[in-house]
């Protein structure tokens, strides 16, 4: 009896093809994938493979004392912790101004909005520059902060920016302020309603801002490089591993570098799971 | 001639879409494949026009062999449920484009663009970007798009499905109208029985990745094969073994030779129809009368009825 | 924790029409503040001391620094280390965005992580990676090469080589979403219409991702400029030879020679340039 209600009800109602189809390869795209896999593997899964071969090439043992000695040790040390510091005043800072531009207006606000978008279009050397004439000796601040440490977070914060700004900002413009309104009309305050309502949404935006900000930060090189000097208080990770390649130790480089590669997969397969959870929020 | 499609097998993965599917359609008919959503009819259809290839079996149109030939030398039309419109190109420039690829002259190409667009009723939207038309004229678009080549066989992918009710029956007509006049080959899908029962010459039932049926939409509505093709083509009920449609149950108010004894047990009238409800011994069969044949019987609930099958109607044994 | 404090004080003004104020309070001043004085201190003030010393050391300084010889050919090496790396990835981009979107092959999930990998690599490890593969005497494949009279690292194919690989996704993650998007009817329709592989990608494809890819290209070239770090390793940086404009900016400032401020402005405007560009295709659905 059922039966007399399937047929045009239930079958539209249930819908039919999926807009993201893929067919099979034909040959041309066959060529065309070929291609592309050996480009792939010529610039970048060989060389790093090289990078990762030369580096572990003498046994662990080996790779240990050199990843562990006093030069590389320190600059991990500097560059790991000045990157967590650049993350987490991202974090914090980057939603800042996300909100900012995303809910205030105000003379000027066009000109931040520019300004954000800065670190990313200068060269990382022009960077460097500009940091150093600000901030470095005889600067006009009388600030300096030349083959300092705060000069290199310093350095990095101005680099990595726009991260958590672009990424929150987003979210940020598509969240429904009806919910805000709601949650305000049920007796709930600005605080409340931030951290109940407001955070839970932008939290995968800000993590994985930060997480692009603390990767980025870990391989800094060029605007980096002008400010912290050739002190070895100050010498970062990339720089360090630069240092080696020109004294010729390409094994040591290596496997400096293969710490660093390591710490990148990390922060990339990090960032795919922050992508998945923004994803699933919608 | 026609189209021959002979032994069609297609597997996406562990999903059976078709399994040695035989479908014959003659030219100039316009054939309908009837069936429900993942019965393999759209992919049925995309094999005829090239967009798919079947893992065995093979394809003729108009006796050419075309298994295996890429889309692009069939020479056939496609239309898609959700238009594919070329978004960046104007309706005539969407028109000309087969004609284009073609390398036809300028001014053959001008002549059948207008010709066409006068056809599906758009001359006066040549120059707009499809996002500036609603949906039934992007498909109507769509269409004159398809046509503008001369294909040997019109191939159409539930092209109403994106459209709401109003526009959909309006161009099922037109549709209808339109083969009247150019008596191309076409094949086109659809899981809305009505659509393929109004508008086709001749239609496939497909389910499973199988034919269940071939005939016109009569045929296939009086006399079905089987309780899927009778269920899918209008309503059915049971009364006692037999499947029956509801307006094929005769009603009496006393017992007639082969009618079984019912209760009224709900009624329910839609505008000029009336359904009852109603109990036998072994089933709960449900009928439908016109408003004048319910107040003849003067229907209440409860009321004690006898029910027939008509004489001429086409049932089915219930299965189990 | 005093940046928090600001924080959890957002959605002080309640309900609201949006984008317009209409009560505002303290708090929101404090942040406004907060957030103006950051951008300002860390990047408006710093390029426009830049600006001011540059302007301050006068035109004939500008002019002789910008047309010097190690300059002029600096912008020589530049324009073809960046172009190639430039059409190199454009055409990377495209295809394997075209491949990703529409194809199913094993392997395809692989493929769309592995094209981020080198984005997130410091340029250091990237121009190593390329001397351990490439180097004439350090290569694992560089001695083969050399045998053959291909020599990669400190000379042309290695500065292209480090130029595509830091910015090798840029063209394919603005061009993918927009083919996801527009799915694989058009292209299907275009082959039913007779239209070939060739036909279909000039007449159906690029006119549909032209914004995203226009806009992909201009990333693309404002990175490829500015590369430093891993073009400092694999280009040997040699004076008048491999020199791109980054690695004389470079070599100026750490000498205290003249001549760094007056070619970062070089930098910075074609910088501005690109924003500019980028801020006119970026309303993405524009036409």
């Amino acid at each position: 009896m059922t039966l007399a209600q399937t047929p045009p009800v239930a079958a539209a109602a249930r819908g039919h093809h999926d807009t993201g189809e893929r067919v099979r390869l034909t040959p041309t795209a066959g060529v065309s994938l070929g291609v592309a896999v050996i480009w792939l593997s010529v610039l970048v899964l060989l060389p790093l493979a090289a990078v990762v071969a030369r580096g572990t090439g003498h046994g662990w043992n080996e790779f240990w004392h050199v990843v562990s000695s006093r030069g590389a040790l320190d600059a991990i040390r500097l560059t790991v912790i000045s990157s967590l510091i650049v993350a987490v005043v991202n974090a914090a800072m980057g939603t800042l101004i996300a909100w900012v531009l995303v809910r205030d207006r105000f003379f000027g606000r066009r000109l931040l909005e520019i300004a954000i978008d800065i670190p990313f279009a200068l060269p990382t050397i022009v960077a460097g520059l500009v940091m150093l004439t600000l901030y470095g000796k005889g600067g006009p601040l009388g600030l300096d902060l030349y083959a300092t440490r705060p000069g290199v977070v310093l350095a990095l914060l101005f680099v990595t920016l726009p991260f958590v700004v672009r990424t929150v900002q987003p979210v940020l413009m598509a969240l429904d302020r009806d919910v805000e309104e709601a949650a305000a009309s049920l007796g709930a305050g600005p605080l409340v309603v931030f951290r109940r309502v407001v955070l839970p949404s932008i939290t995968p935006a800000i993590a994985s801002g930060a997480a692009l900000a603390f990767g980025r930060a870990m391989g800094e090189y060029g605007s980096v490089i002008l400010i912290a000097g050739g002190l070895p208080r100050t010498t970062v990770a990339s720089q360090y591993v630069y240092g080696q390649i020109q004294d010729g130790y390409l094994a040591d480089a290596a496997s400096v570098s293969t710490v660093l590669l390591v710490i990148s997969i990390v922060v990339l397969s990090s960032l795919g799971i922050f992508h998945r959870r923004q994803v699933r929020r919608g | 001639m026609g189209i021959e499609a002979v032994g069609i097998s297609k597997r996406f993965g562990d999903f059976v879409a078709l399994e040695s599917v035989d479908l014959h359609v003659e030219t100039g008919r316009l054939t309908a494949l009837l069936g429900p959503s993942g019965g393999g009819k759209s992919t049925l259809l995309r094999i005829i026009g090239g967009l798919d290839d079947p893992d065995e079996g093979s394809v003729h149109i108009d006796g050419l062999e075309a298994t295996g030939v890429p889309p692009q030398r069939r020479n056939v039309g496609f239309v898609f449920q959700h238009y594919a419109a070329f978004k960046h190109l104007s309706v005539y420039r969407n028109v000309a484009f087969g004609l284009e690829i073609r390398k036809r002259p300028k001014a053959e190409i001008r002549q059948r663009v207008h010709e066409l667009l006068e056809l599906v009723h758009l001359e006066q939207f040549a120059d707009r970007l499809p996002s500036q038309l609603s949906g039934g004229q992007r498909q109507r678009m769509a269409l004159a798009r398809a046509l503008a080549v001369q294909p040997r066989v019109l191939l159409l992918d539930e092209p109403f499905g994106a459209l709401d009710t109003m526009v959909r029956k309006e161009l099922r007509d037109w549709l209808r109208r339109l083969h009247d006049e150019m008596h191309v080959t076409t094949v086109f899908v659809t899981h809305d029985q009505e659509e393929a029962l109004e508008v086709s010459d001749e239609l496939v039932v497909i389910n499973h990745g199988r034919i269940e049926q071939v005939g016109t939409p009569t045929e296939l509505y009086d006399n079905p094969d089987n309780e899927f093709v009778m269920g899918f083509l209008g309503p059915v009920t049971r009364l006692g073994p037999q499947l029956v449609r509801p307006h094929d149950i005769e009603v009496f108010l006393t017992p007639e030779p082969g009618a079984v004894e019912a209760s009224v047990t709900r009624l329910q009238r839609i505008g000029f129809e009336v359904r009852a409800e109603l109990a036998t011994p072994d089933s709960t069969p449900w009928v439908q009368l016109n408003r004048g044949q319910a107040e003849a019987l003067k229907l209440q609930v409860g009321a004690r009825v006898w029910l027939r099958a008509a004489r001429d109607a086409s049932t089915l044994r219930a299965a189990g | 924790m005093a940046d928090n404090a600001v924080l959890e004080r957002p959605a002080v003004a309640g309900p609201r029409t949006r984008g317009r104020e209409t009560r505002p309070r303290s708090a929101r001043y404090i942040r406004r503040a907060v957030a103006v004085v950051y951008v300002v201190g860390l990047v408006i003030l710093p390029v426009w001391i830049v600006l001011w010393r540059t302007i301050r050391q006068g035109g004939s300084a500008f002019w002789n620094a910008i047309s010097a010889q190690s300059a002029v050919h600096a912008y020589q090496v530049t324009a073809i280390v960046a172009g190639s790396a430039v059409v190199i990835n454009t055409v990377f981009g495209i295809g394997v965005a075209i491949l990703l979107a529409r194809y199913r092959f094993p392997g395809r999930r692989l493929l769309d992580v592995l094209v981020d990998v080198p984005i997130s690599i410091s340029p250091i490890v990237v121009g190593l990676a390329l001397v351990l593969a490439y180097g004439t005497t350090t290569g694992r494949f560089g001695t083969d090469l050399a045998k053959a009279g291909i020599h990669v690292i400190f000379s042309a194919p290695g500065m292209v080589l480090a130029t595509s690989f830091v910015s090798l996704p840029l063209v394919l993650r603005e061009v993918l979403p927009v083919l996801e998007e527009e799915g694989i009817d058009q292209d299907q329709a275009a082959r039913s219409l007779g239209a070939n592989a060739w036909q279909r990608l000039i007449r159906v494809t690029l006119p549909t991702i032209r914004w995203a890819l226009a806009y992909g290209v201009v990333l693309s070239i404002a990175r490829s400029l500015g590369e430093f770090g891993a073009l400092r390793v694999v280009s040997g940086d040699i004076t008048g030879q491999t020199q791109t404009i980054t690695l004389v900016v470079d070599e100026r400032a750490e000498q205290f020679e003249p001549g760094a401020y007056q070619l970062s402005l070089i930098l910075i405007a074609v910088s501005v340039l690109c924003m500019v560009v980028i801020s006119f295709v970026r309303p993405g659905g524009q036409r």
